[in-house]
């Protein structure tokens, strides 16, 4: 039996950002789980995520230079209206905005897909 | 049902305030405790009802109960993270209402300082899966999540979240306890060393020792103690979320719910509190409390905490300890809200002292702004 966590991760290793959505409230869930945490609902389907988002809440975390450079970390609103911790690249970390509209990318990261998002 | 004045504070106890080194975080948690007992004019075999929690035992009240040879006929321990002994209160406060037990013992220490020197949380031992690949730094990484949107929505500015830091540090200037009481500007804070921006590692609490404990007992036997009985008023607690991605909204934490529950318990509000205890691990923290609590309207914490009315001699004394980010943060810092709560209605606070004060409140956060709890406090002639 494949799991929810399970079944996000092989959707996401195929190149598909996915949700589940509740098949009684209609509304998108994200992390994925068995039950909708909206109406308690036990049938939750998998759609395919727009990928479309906007910057909610961002920040710069900094280290010894000698571990690495500052990064970004944010959380990102999707317009199914669902959100993901995440990290915008591109900009400077310290240029990432709140409201900076988004787009997500699927890349490999220490071997397991990541979603991260670029500027849209 | 009510659980307003079923409880009442006899008996205070800290130990290993800032560095400890050498000591275990059980060593610490039970010479408080026996302050606490001493205070109490109580003996440990008289402890029948413990509540506990800790960063290093995920049986927390069988160790703490095992080192003081007590048997305890109620045994608590909800982890919630650093609300946990504010929360413990709620179940205290019950079971010596019902007769359960009648020598409630909360209690709290970590040697987090001597022997570790950096975070014991369990928060790196339980990976959040949608959260730790884009590497979080627990907690402040959430924390400065929350600064950034309450930056946006309200405009509120780093000056203003350096204005809470240097309100506590002059609280700690009064306090001989407290670990940092070096004076401390505006300046200091803004150009001390970023760590996840907004906050710099002045906007953050400290990593102490430290242990604190608190006896209750039902109002009859209350008086019998040699210090003035504190009354819990009121208590309540709420959670929303585990994780910062899923708070509902960044800048509103769930003391929104705790505080007013808290409130109405007691029959009294936020204008009457003499002195507020507000878990400040990191400098937005008082600012969301300040709010959520009542104190001031949503998104004007930074300018109330800037005005100088949380600081000596302002309208509203908060964290006149120090806090966790001047006094003591051995990891979960919850229990000494409490502690500092009594000791300013019991008068005893010394140069900090907030003169006549009746009413206090002591709030506790846990986990990621995830659980709150808040508690009233008043003194006999305040019930």
């Amino acid at each position: 039996m494949t799991g929810p966590d399970q079944a996000y991760a092989d959707f996401l290793a195929a190149g598909r950002l996915c949700l589940q959505r509740c098949r009684a409230c209609a509304r998108h869930v994200f992390f994925p789980r068995v039950l909708c945490p909206h109406c308690g609902h036990g049938e939750l389907d998998w759609i395919d995520a727009s990928g479309k988002g906007t910057v909610y809440a961002t920040t710069v975390i900094r280290r010894r230079p000698e571990l690495g450079l500052p990064y970004n970390l944010c959380l990102v609103d999707l317009e199914e209206g669902v959100r993901l911790t995440s990290r915008v690249e591109g900009p400077a970390p310290e240029a990432v905005r709140i409201g900076m509209a988004v787009k997500a990318r699927i890349i490999e990261q220490d071997g397991a897909p990541l979603v991260v998002f670029d500027p849209a | 049902m009510s659980l307003k004045a079923k409880a009442w504070a006899v008996g205070v106890g800290l130990a290993g305030i800032g560095e400890a080194p050498g000591m275990s975080h059980l060593d610490l948690t039970a010479l408080a405790v026996k302050q606490a007992l001493d205070e109490a004019g109580l003996e440990l075999g008289d402890v029948d009802g413990l509540f506990a929690a800790n960063l290093q035992n995920v049986f927390a009240p069988l160790n703490v109960a095992e080192y003081l040879g007590i048997h305890p006929k109620v045994s608590e321990g909800t982890q919630i993270g650093g609300s946990s002994p504010v929360a413990h209160l709620m179940w205290a406060a019950l079971a010596l209402d019902a007769g359960l037990c009648d020598v409630a013992l909360v209690c709290y220490g970590s040697n987090q300082r001597s022997a570790a020197g950096r975070l014991l949380s369990p928060s790196t031992g339980e990976p959040l899966i949608y959260e730790t690949p884009y590497g979080p730094r627990y907690p402040i990484s959430s924390y400065a999540l929350a600064a950034s949107r309450h930056m946006y929505e309200f405009g509120t500015t780093r000056e203003q979240l350096a204005a809470v830091a240097v309100a506590a540090r002059r609280w700690a200037e009064l306090n001989p306890l407290a670990f940092m009481r070096d004076p401390l500007s505006i300046g200091d804070v803004l150009d001390s060393r970023m760590v996840c921006d907004p906050l710099t590692v002045r906007d953050c609490c400290l990593v102490t020792d430290g242990a604190g404990a608190v006896v209750l007992t039902r109002a009859e036997r209350a008086r019998d103690g040699a210090k003035p009985p504190i009354a819990l008023l009121g208590i309540g607690q709420a959670h929303w979320h585990r994780q910062i991605s899923q708070m509902p909204d960044l800048t509103v934490t769930a003391a929104g719910e705790s505080g007013p529950r808290a409130f109405a318990m007691a029959g009294v509000g936020p204008r009457d509190i003499d002195v507020a205890e507000l878990y400040d691990a990191f400098t937005i923290n008082t600012i969301l409390f300040l709010e959520d609590l009542g104190f001031c309207a949503k998104g004007e914490g930074g300018p109330f905490a800037a005005s100088g009315a949380i600081a000596p001699g302002g309208s509203l004394p908060v964290n006149t300890n120090g806090g966790g980010l001047s006094c003591v943060h051995p990891g979960m810092y919850g229990i000494f809200t409490v502690i500092e709560s009594i000791q300013q209605l019991r008068g005893e606070a010394g140069e900090r002292q907030v003169k006549g004060a009746e009413l206090a409140v002591s709030h506790g956060n846990g986990g990621h702004l995830s659980s709150q709890a808040t508690a009233i406090w008043g003194t006999a002639a305040a019930v």
